[in-house]
């Protein structure tokens, strides 16, 4: 008899037949995916997770019988019937057939699990960065060694001396290989000892352990050790994500949820496209701030609302470190629409100049509470902004107030669109 | 109890813990009990310890070590896979491949003491089976099926380089919704040897000289054959119909199909092939391995290699492997293979070695027979679940498990017939109705495929023959019919005719695109 173990095969053996699958349910997975966003958090959503397919398009046909026909069944367990006994059908069923074996679970609408890649892939698979002019660059990469630990093996040049030597050591110790200073004073002992007995006794011990020291190299070719480099490939494009939001009194935490759900999903996506993405955040009230992420969506803060001051620090930030000539620069501003009265040109002039051509894609956001209608409202932000988006620049916006809408506005503002049509809606 | 003279050593393990060292021990004294004492001939084992990922995989593409690549596997896949994820529902223990050597799947989370019943199960049990049973003999070749896998799933490999992806899978889709049509019932005529054939003329015509009586002449004959008859015949005999393998007839006579799919169809029916014993002996096969894992697990137990409680954790899984739910119960889903093979063979070990007056009447061949293994053995290598429940049912058994025939006409308004029960009118009923619901023939529909119109427009006729108004489902045959449209490459006709040879429903279907 033989015993393999096949524990260490190579998994996945199945996962060419789930990529087929997937591929082949593909717009059903989709719509599955959507659905189920609504009624999940964003959280959640980087995990992958269940899904529900309708099956079909995907049944395995066969001939089958149908029902209605006439049926026999022998079944086990009776206690109370008798030969000739009738037993009425029970009501709202026709063609009475007890369910047959091997029915039980149930095909229409099975339910599995996603992996988090291609959940996000499926999700993220019919949206597309606006302005790919530098998005390009992303397909070329630069592949650049980087160190990986020690090798057996490998070219001369790549000796790692030290590590050698520390293997050739912990050998010696483990074999008990005699040491120089020891046999130095064996032989000085020899030289020194007048009974020629002990003097005997001692060359023999000197001579064993001259042979043991020669069995027991000082360095083995086993111990030698080498650098190990892998290539890992460097994106040349990089991307970086400001987040912009203003934190004064009057956005409510609904709204920062909201925000902060549009935030996630930008970065998912960006995460998608690009190998590196950095992201920025930035708070402002009537001054403005970089802050960590934790800051940025609970840290408390208030006072007035100066839209200009979170420019002003986006322009610094990356003049000193977002060349753009390297980043692609995204951004995504949170806000009620408030503004200052006195603020609007300064914001405007600065968004204009300043900010959007800097910018790869310049998203504005404009939350509002649960219950409002995000159609009427009127907002000093969103009069303003509608007034440069009009000039043909890589700014959209737009209005959420539930977070239902968060997805649908998102995946409106990324779709796919032809290579010529311009991204301002 | 033995508990004084069960030394540690004669022990196979202690507790829950393996090694390979362990499966080797408990394979060996399997392999002596299931040699020596129960007299089972099995092909050499293999046996693999795998993963519970592995053994997903393994179950999706049929149990087959390994299987060319299909998108429906990985629905499967992802079927068991949410399932199992969700606890509601274990894995099989084991996986056993009717192959040589005999391959059975361990998982590495069962405890020693269950390696030890899935060795006994699978590595004894099955392995028996299909090494003696007549339609795995007849059918299988244990030999060659990992090589020819192996083949199957290159060179399904090498047509998706050569013609995409898209193509092969369009032929796979096809070949798999007439799978449970491509496989052949009968072993089929033996080659005609002319010398033989002259000798039986002979013999016939001695016969026919011996009973000639002129009276004979003066019965009227019935309607002369027209020539257009008899070209008819002529043409379906020369394209080997009718034919219930539809892939077979598809491989050898669609015309416009290219050599590839051909051999793809070959190969789907080669596999349903492979499978088609084990769909007609699933009580039997089951029935059998747990009919001998009883046996060993009870004899290593007495020979004191199996402690009580390693014995106590072995009962508890039989248990649950056999239990049979009633009718009205929640759990019910049918009859449990497992639970009526074992049941059944138990009850054959109690009417050979201990019989009582009825079984003498019903089983005069076998009933105090003494020796209950050569019995089973025999019954094991001769038999299928339709012939054996059909043969061996015994009213002893019937009225164990309380069997009743209900009788559902939807004509009836009143309700369902109860139409025999476990007394002496019923025994016989149930065990013919019982034995008709094992009987492939009976359960899947009777579709053959009767003429070409090879002069006209090449459509293909195919005839259902209903039985019980079990009419064909629309839906599933509307899509399968398409899939055969489109190998046949023109029209397709399914006629549904009733008893009376009456066409009572048709189905057509034209080619999509011509499958170049």
């Amino acid at each position: 008899m033989h015993i393999v173990d096949r524990r260490l095969n190579p998994r996945g053996k199945s996962l060419e037949n789930r990529q087929r699958f997937l591929r082949r349910a593909k717009s059903a997975v989709q719509q599955a995916v959507k659905r189920s966003l609504q009624s999940r958090n964003i959280r959640d959503v980087l995990d992958g997770g269940e899904i529900t397919l309708p099956i079909d398009g995907l049944t395995e046909p066969g001939f089958r019988r149908g029902e209605g026909g006439i049926s026999d069944q022998i079944l086990p367990g009776n206690r109370a019937f008798v030969e000739g006994d009738i037993i009425p059908r029970p009501p709202g069923r026709s063609g009475g057939r007890p369910k047959e074996a091997g029915e039980g679970d149930g095909e229409d609408g099975f339910r599995f699990v996603l992996t988090r890649e291609e959940f996000l892939d499926v999700f993220l698979d019919d949206l597309e960065l606006p302005d790919l002019a530098k998005r390009r660059l992303t397909e070329t990469e630069e592949e650049s060694p980087v160190r990986a630990g020690y090798s057996v093996s490998g070219s001369p040049s790549n000796i790692a001396v030290g590590r050698t030597t520390r293997m050739a050591m912990m050998r010696r110790i483990a074999l008990r290989r005699p040491r120089i200073q020891e046999m130095e004073a064996l032989r000085r002992e020899i030289g020194e000892c007048e009974d020629d007995e002990k003097r005997l006794a001692l060359e023999a011990k000197l001579k064993a352990l001259t042979e043991k020291s020669r069995r027991i190299p000082y360095i083995d070719p086993l111990d030698v050790r080498y650098r190990r480099f892998e290539s890992e490939p460097k994106p040349v494009a990089k991307a970086v994500m400001f987040c912009l939001m203003d934190v004064s009194g009057s956005m409510s935490e609904h709204m920062k949820d909201l925000a902060k759900r549009f935030y996630l999903l930008l970065y998912l996506f960006l995460s998608q496209r690009y190998k590196k993405v950095e992201i920025v955040f930035i708070r402002h009230t009537d001054k403005a701030e970089e802050v960590d992420e934790e800051t940025f969506f609970y840290g408390p803060a208030t006072g007035g609302t100066l839209v200009s001051s979170a420019l002003a620090a986006m322009r610094t930030i990356v003049a000193a470190r977002f060349d753009p000539a390297e980043w692609n620069i995204y951004a995504a501003q949170a806000s009620d629409g408030d503004n200052s009265y006195s603020d609007g040109t300064m914001t405007g002039q600065l968004l204009r100049h300043e900010i959007l051509p800097l910018c790869q894609y310049f998203a504005y956001i404009e939350v509002g509470e649960e219950d409002s209608d995000s159609s009427v409202s009127r907002s000093p932000l969103w009069t303003l902004y509608e007034g440069i988006r009009a000039e043909q620049v890589p700014l959209s916006m737009r209005k959420v107030c539930r977070r239902n809408e968060i997805f649908p506005v998102f995946h409106d503002l990324f779709q796919k669109r032809d290579a010529q049509s311009k991204v301002a809606p | 109890m033995t508990t004084t003279s069960m030394s540690k050593e004669r022990l196979l393990f202690n507790g829950a813990d393996w090694d390979f060292p362990t499966l080797q021990r408990v394979h060996d004294a399997c392999e002596e009990i299931a040699l020596g004492e129960l007299g089972l001939d099995v092909y050499p084992n293999q046996i693999e310890v795998i993963t519970s990922e592995q053994m997903l995989d393994a179950y999706s593409s049929t149990g087959m070590p390994l299987f060319y690549r299909h998108w429906s596997f990985g629905k499967h896949f992802a079927h068991h896979e949410a399932f199992y994820r969700r606890g509601m529902r274990d894995l099989a223990y084991e996986i056993v491949i009717n192959s040589s050597p005999c391959i059975s799947y361990l998982m590495e989370e069962n405890s020693a003491t269950m390696q030890t019943l899935v060795i006994a199960h699978a590595a004894f049990g099955h392995n028996h089976f299909f090494k003696n049973n007549y339609l795995f003999q007849l059918w299988t070749d244990a030999d060659g099926i990992l090589d020819y896998l192996n083949f199957a799933k290159s060179y399904i490999a090498r047509c998706e380089e050569r013609y995409g992806e898209v193509e092969v899978e369009r032929t796979l889709d096809a070949a798999h919704a007439l799978m449970s049509h491509g496989v052949h019932r009968h072993a089929g005529k033996t080659k005609v040897d002319l010398r033989d054939e002259e000798r039986r003329e002979q013999e016939r015509r001695v016969h026919e000289e011996q009973v000639f009586n002129d009276l004979w002449r003066t019965v009227p004959a019935g309607k002369k054959r027209t020539a257009a008859d008899v070209g008819l015949e002529k043409r379906r005999l020369a394209l080997g119909l009718p034919q219930d393998n539809i892939l077979y007839f598809l491989e050898k006579s669609a015309p416009l199909l290219q050599p590839w799919q051909r051999e793809i169809l070959r190969i789907v029916r080669h596999v349903a092939q492979y499978f088609h014993p084990q769909r007609q002996t699933k009580v039997m096969n089951e029935g059998t391995a747990t009919y001998v894992h009883y046996r060993i697990m009870n004899r290593l137990h007495e020979r004191g290699q199996i402690s009580d409680g390693n014995f106590l954790e072995f009962l508890k899984s039989h248990a649950n492997v056999v239990f049979q739910p009633n009718y009205d119960d929640r759990r019910f889903s049918g009859f449990n293979p497992y639970a009526l093979g074992f049941a059944m063979m138990q009850d054959i070990e109690r009417i050979v070695t201990a019989p009582t007056e009825e079984d003498r009447a019903w089983f005069p061949d076998i009933a105090g027979k003494g020796d209950a293994m050569s019995v089973l053995r025999d019954i094991w290598a001769d038999y299928r679940d339709e012939s054996f429940i059909n043969q061996f049912l015994s009213p002893n058994l019937i009225r164990q498990l309380r069997l009743f025939h209900l009788y559902d006409d939807p004509e009836q308004e009143e309700g369902i017939l109860v139409s025999a029960i476990h007394d002496e009118r019923g025994y016989r009923r149930i065990r013919r109705q019982l034995s008709r619901e094992y009987d492939i023939g009976w359960i899947d529909p009777g579709i053959d495929i009767v003429d070409v119109d090879l002069a006209g427009d090449r459509r293909l006729l195919l005839r259902h023959n209903v039985t019980n108004d079990w009419f064909l489902q629309e839906a599933d045959t509307k899509l399968v019919l398409q899939h055969l449209a489109n190998l046949w490459g023109y029209e397709v006709l399914l006629q549904e005719i009733d008893s009376s040879n009456e066409v009572v429903k048709e189905h057509t279907a034209s080619p999509r695109k011509p499958l170049q």
